[in-house]
């Protein structure tokens, strides 16, 4: 399939795409979504690793902003969101049960 | 062997399709489900970038090239960069039905947020 | 159904399916062999079609406009729906439970830092340089407006992790952010509509074409949608920004 590129190039690009398949089952297999934020956050800067070796310098452009910081970011603000949340709640439970007996 | 190479973005492309099924699945938490959805929607990446791919070719911009230079498909690399930021900004919508669907039921899991009740 | 029966279930629907696509995909020319036409016309002409030297921005802007303004409005609507349950929750909370002090100094920030306030500081300058610099050389190199609006998108980021919430609100206000999306994909579909009316089909490049040596003027409508779709896209991010940091900040006022 590469016959044609620098044997060097050759031999990354397979190793980039096996390391992405890897990875992505890495995330997927990872169950705590805080840690699933660092890992797809690494998955999307490997996409853009592979996006450059394989000659498109635009889309890897665009995935290493996007998928390497603000997509983990939106993640992370989300789960900070719900923390709070469930605190909140444990705090209104935590009062009604001392009202109630 | 030569045959495995040939085709292995295609495979690297049905393996992460599947793995990402499987994480949307299987899952127990309504964020796990949408970072699944991100690495699902990465294998159409793999996908488009094996079709567009040429070899020894080299990125389609001609600052510096001259133009008729082999270079790789331009239209699938249009079609993967809009892709890579509509995903970003579906994925934040889903995060916030997510972060109001815990507001209201109080769980994350998608087991038990199934009934429309209430 | 129990969980293992879904399992096994799923497991076999994969393999069933990986098994065909394996089949398929056999049958096709080995990856690296482009036989394309489309793409190898374009690469050869649209640098004299349209005095550009990216072809992917082009093609985006031009070739294939109508599909890009279709992402943009993806994006657009994406945008819309989480402002609408995230702040419909906002006007719920307020009605329901008024506190004291309506303007807090810091909310619950992140933790001082002077080393994290000096470097985004100095990193706030160059990022939005260089930010400008990808979406005003679309069409020359490697960038346009997709990719120079998430850079862009970053400065107010930067600006909040320095330390300072209150200031990151004041630099981005929600009323600025809102207009300033709407706009740039009004833009978009604007100049679509300007070459109906100079008598082209829509989103022609009707636009004077500029020097033949790719400059930076040079492109037709081409430099207009890119500079209109990077301001969509920086609104768009940094309302979302906006959205999930001022959930956090309310929520931490309203605890103590």
């Amino acid at each position: 399939m590469m016959t044609g590129d620098a044997p060097l190039i050759q031999v990354l690009q397979i190793a980039i795409l096996l390391f992405v398949a890897a990875m992505a089952l890495g995330v997927v297999l990872t169950r705590d979504p805080t840690s699933q934020a660092i890992a797809v956050s690494f998955h999307g800067v490997l996409l853009g690793v592979m996006f450059f070796l394989f000659q498109s310098p635009d889309v890897a452009l665009s995935q290493i902003a996007v998928g390497a910081v603000a997509l983990p970011l939106m993640i992370l603000l989300a789960l900070a969101r719900i923390r709070k949340d469930e605190a909140k709640q444990e705090k209104r439970e935590a009062s009604t049960e001392e009202r109630a007996p | 062997m030569q045959a495995v190479l040939d085709h292995l973005p295609y495979y690297v492309a049905v393996w992460i399709f599947a793995c990402g099924l499987y994480g949307v699945a299987t899952s127990k938490n309504l964020v796990h489900l949408v970072i699944c959805l991100a690495v699902l929607q990465s294998s159409t990446y793999v996908l488009l970038l094996a079709i567009g791919h040429r070899k020894g070719a080299i990125a389609p911009f001609f600052a510096d090239r001259v133009v008729g230079t082999p270079a790789t498909d331009p239209v699938v690399q249009a079609l993967m960069l809009t892709d890579v930021v509509v995903e970003a900004t579906v994925m934040a919508l889903l995060l916030a039905l997510a972060v109001q669907a815990h507001k209201s039921k109080g769980t994350l899991d998608p087991e038990k947020l199934r009934s429309l009740r209430g | 159904m129990s969980d293992g029966v879904r399992r096994a279930l799923l497991l076999v629907g994969l393999l069933g399916f990986a098994a065909l696509f394996v089949w398929g995909v056999g049958g096709l020319p080995p990856a690296g062999e482009y036989k394309g036409p489309y793409g190898t016309m374009l690469n050869v002409s649209a640098g004299a079609e349209r005095h550009v030297t990216d072809v992917v921005t082009a093609v985006n802007f031009d070739y294939r406009g109508a599909d890009t303004m279709g992402e943009e409005f993806i994006l657009f609507t994406s945008v819309l729906g989480a402002a609408v349950l995230l702040k419909h929750e906002e006007k719920k909370k307020e009605s329901g439970e008024k506190e004291g002090t309506g303007d807090d100094e810091s909310g619950e920030g992140p933790p001082d830092s002077e080393a994290m306030r000096a470097a985004a500081l100095g990193l706030v300058g160059l990022i939005v340089t260089f930010g400008l610099y990808v979406v005003l050389h679309g069409q020359l190199t490697p960038g346009g407006g997709f990719q120079g609006g998430v850079l862009l998108a970053t400065v107010p980021l930067m600006v909040y992790l320095a330390g300072d919430p209150k200031r990151f609100l004041r630099i981005a206000p929600e009323a600025l952010v809102e207009t300033a999306e709407a706009v740039g994909a009004a833009t978009y579909v604007l100049i679509g509509a300007w070459a109906l009316v100079k008598g082209g089909v829509f989103l022609q490049n009707v636009l004077p074409l500029g020097p033949s040596e790719a400059k930076v003027t040079s492109g037709g409508t081409i430099p207009a949608i890119n500079f209109a779709t990077g301001v969509e896209v920086a609104g768009g991010f940094v309302l979302l920004l906006t959205l999930f940091l001022q959930q956090m900040l309310d929520r931490a006022r309203e605890k103590r």
